[in-house]
């Protein structure tokens, strides 16, 4: 993985993600109690053995810069090699909407690189995965271009490309649907091919009018390219709209897809690191099937939920099926219920709030209720 | 190198012995505490916190972990291009080389080490206390006593006393006047904490008398403090009155776990002063469907499938379903399974309590099973 280059492009369209991505990137959504959502894409790279990797900047870039900083907690800040930001082209110089501009803009980033391949990863799914064998599997496959996809378990809603192949991994077709449904292969942003392969498809793609890598550029070069498939059996979150999020938050509650996640030794999640204390349970706590950071304080009931750092939770209240972001404070016989809290909420005193499973109530970051 | 103002020296080259089990494979400053804490993150921490940013660590017993564990400093903010953290080893000269001979022998043989930083002030302490301690405070009294050395001094029960070194002060002043190793009648209750600020062409002097004297054994309390008072040096006493614990035993280090687990803790971990520590990479744990936790802390990547009470979990533990750990200190990567039952106990690094068996201590006796070992049914 040493002649790969990294590419993560953070910016997934958010039209979908409600309130919470208003001020962010989809990307650096938090996620898991102490994640943000990019951690998974630049883990994964990391683990593989890819060091220079480029971040494709979104808009709104305070929080992801705030989180990266230097690369230093995913081992990126080095002298050789390591992390780059790739900022999007200037404004104005092209009024063009889609990922494809910036990529054009940030060509020279793959191009000057020493590197053979690149990988490029859209940074708003959460797997584990070995890329090695990713590698692997292209070299071998002869193809020019390999995309990650996976066969998906539920129908899904949210524009997707799915694909067809043929038995020996070759893409036989690809199409833009509104919803996958069970069983279609759904591409899951991730693709590898050698460094001039990539640059001649963005370039020849962005030349002539094309607005995003995937639609315009792979699928309109599908015929000239040979293009296979490599499925990702594993766990699999795409986070692309509120339903999603909540849904994959909770997934990790399930201990075979949080020890799938987090836990293996060769490949673990890395992110910014906080000093924060070990959860404090008091006398009072009641705690049932919940993720819990550190640097909680927990006095009351909690249940099937995600609580960030440095969260309290007072006596007598009750936390049921939410997500709550750092430093929220659940006060004394408060009750929340399907609810998602932003950053450093507060919910005074006896206050109860519900939203419902299939549509959480969204509470905004350094809100007082 | 900048002009230094106060050097910090932690001696962690203890062995820790009656910590028993636990320092088989480590040394005592690395010795886990408090849920995701090794015992050097609080004097460490406390320097960082209290502006004196290098510091040097003299290790000797079993250093490779300890060593692993500091690193460059980057935990503690020490990875700097001016100054830092310093690991001090014993090392080889010309003529051969020794051991560390005792406390003050280690900052003796790492005279050099301070030539080359010059600071004003040496701030020394040890690595097996837990305590969390403003040291520029203790600076400021030292300079505006004008004194040649400064002891930290904390009350201490009349009937403990012959336990500590115990200083005689002047009340008014502070200087100290007496000072009794291990008293059987002690003039006073106030014990060194182990922790002083000397001016540091004073201690240059004596640290230079003392190496070459083959009477003496080379300790600040036993030979130095002595020596400095009957030749009529400034020394001062420093009281401090927050929290502190010595963890030098089973006993006292599992003490001191327990008190971070009371209603109100005597020792806030969790204010503005922010103990460091390497953390591990490592998701929020997990507590089950019939998991349930009370009066404890718990760390990151634990999963509570069973009962935990008054307990302290560090990151990675497992406790099964149907396991119950009561008053205990789990350590880092332990695995308690189904049915299992642990009771005033400490489980070292890696250790498997199998399925149903039992680890039972007693509250003055505390159980301690050592790292990497399986206890079976």
């Amino acid at each position: 993985m040493k002649k790969v280059v990294g590419i993560i492009n953070l910016q997934e369209s958010n039209e979908l993600v409600r309130e919470l991505a208003a001020t962010r990137a989809v990307e650096a959504l938090p996620f898991a109690g102490r994640y943000r959502v990019v951690d998974f894409s630049l883990s994964n790279m990391i683990n593989s053995g890819i060091n220079t990797v480029g971040l494709m900047l979104p808009d709104f870039c305070r929080a992801i810069l705030d989180h990266i900083r230097s690369g230093k907690d995913w081992d990126l800040a080095r002298r050789r090699d390591g992390l780059t930001y790739l900022p999007a082209a200037l404004p104005g110089t092209d009024a063009r909407k889609g990922d494809l501009k910036d990529i054009y803009a940030n060509l020279d980033f793959a191009e000057l690189s020493d590197k053979k391949y690149v990988l490029f990863v859209n940074g708003s799914y959460v797997y584990n995965i070995d890329f090695q064998k990713m590698l692997d599997f292209h070299k071998k496959s002869g193809a020019d271009i390999t995309m990650l996809y996976k066969a998906v378990g539920n129908d899904k809603p949210g524009r997707t490309v799915v694909i067809e192949t043929s038995t020996n991994g070759i893409v036989t077709d690809l199409a833009e649907v509104k919803e996958v449904r069970k069983g279609q292969k759904a591409v899951l942003g991730a693709y590898l091919m050698p460094v001039p392969t990539f640059a001649y498809i963005v370039r020849s793609t962005y030349e002539r009018g094309g607005q995003d890598f995937l639609v315009d550029g792979i699928m309109r070069h599908a015929s000239e390219q040979k293009i296979s498939a490599y499925e990702h059996k594993g766990y699999v979150a795409r986070i692309n709209s509120t339903e999603a999020y909540y849904k994959a938050n909770r997934d990790c509650l399930n201990p075979d897809i949080w020890e799938e996640l987090f836990m293996n030794k060769e490949r673990p999640i890395f992110t910014k690191v906080k000093d924060e204390v070990p959860v404090q349970y008091k006398e009072t706590a009641e705690v049932k099937n919940s993720l819990i950071a550190n640097g909680c304080i927990i006095q009351g009931r909690v249940e099937n939920s995600i609580i960030f750092r440095g969260v309290k939770v007072g006596k007598g209240a009750v936390v049921k099926d939410c997500i709550l972001m750092q430093r929220c404070d659940v006060a004394e016989g408060a009750r929340v219920e399907n609810v998602i809290c932003d950053k450093n909420v507060m919910i005074t005193k006896n206050r109860w709030l519900k939203g419902v499973e299939t549509f959480p109530y969204i509470v905004t970051k350094n809100a007082r209720i | 190198m900048r002009k230094t103002e106060c050097l910090g020296m932690i001696l962690a080259g203890g062995q820790g012995s009656r910590l028993k089990a636990l320092t088989k494979t480590v040394a005592k400053p690395a010795v886990p505490f408090g849920g995701k804490y090794r015992i050097i993150d609080f004097p460490l921490s406390n320097c960082v916190n209290s502006g004196i940013n290098k510091v040097g660590i003299a290790t000797q017993y079993k250093p490779f972990e300890l060593h692993s564990y500091l690193g460059a400093g980057t935990s503690w903010d020490l990875d700097r291009t001016d100054g830092g953290l310093f690991v001090l080893p014993p090392y080889a000269r010309e003529k051969g080389g020794d051991w560390y001979r005792g406390t003050a022998d280690a900052v003796y043989q790492n005279l050099n080490f301070i030539d080359l930083v010059d600071p004003d002030y040496v701030l020394i302490l040890s690595g097996d206390h837990i305590y969390t301690m403003n040291y520029a405070w203790m600076l400021e009294s030292h300079k505006n006593n004008n004194a040649d050395v400064t002891i930290g001094v904390f009350e201490v029960p009349w009937e403990e006393a012959p336990r500590f070194g115990i200083m005689a002060t002047d009340k008014e002043t502070g200087r100290i006047v007496e000072f009794q190793e291990k008293p059987k009648e002690p003039k006073s209750n106030l014990a060194s904490m182990g922790i002083y600020i000397f001016t540091a062409s004073f201690l240059k002097k004596y640290l230079e008398e003392d190496g070459v004297n083959e009477n003496s054994s080379h300790d600040f309390g036993n030979d130095l403090i002595p020596k400095m008072l009957n030749d009529g040096a400034r020394l001062f006493s420093y009281a401090f009155d927050g929290y502190w614990k010595d963890v030098g035993t089973i006993e006292s280090l599992w003490l001191a776990n327990m008190d971070l687990l009371q209603e109100t803790p005597p020792f806030e971990l969790n204010g503005d002063w922010k103990i460091y520590s390497s953390n591990p990479s490592m998701p929020p744990h997990y507590v089950g469907p019939e998991g349930s936790v009370k009066r404890s802390m718990i760390s990151e990547g634990a999963k509570i499938l069973g009962q935990v009470d008054h307990s302290v979990i560090f990151s990675g533990a497992t406790v099964g379903k149907g396991a119950k750990v009561f008053n205990s200190v789990i350590f880092p990567g332990v695995t308690i399974e189904d049915g299992a039952y642990v009771n005033y106990a400490i489980l070292a690094q890696d250790v498997t309590v199998k399925a149903n068996a039992r680890v039972e201590g007693k509250e003055n006796e505390i159980s301690v099973v050592a790292e990497n070992e399986v206890v079976t049914a």
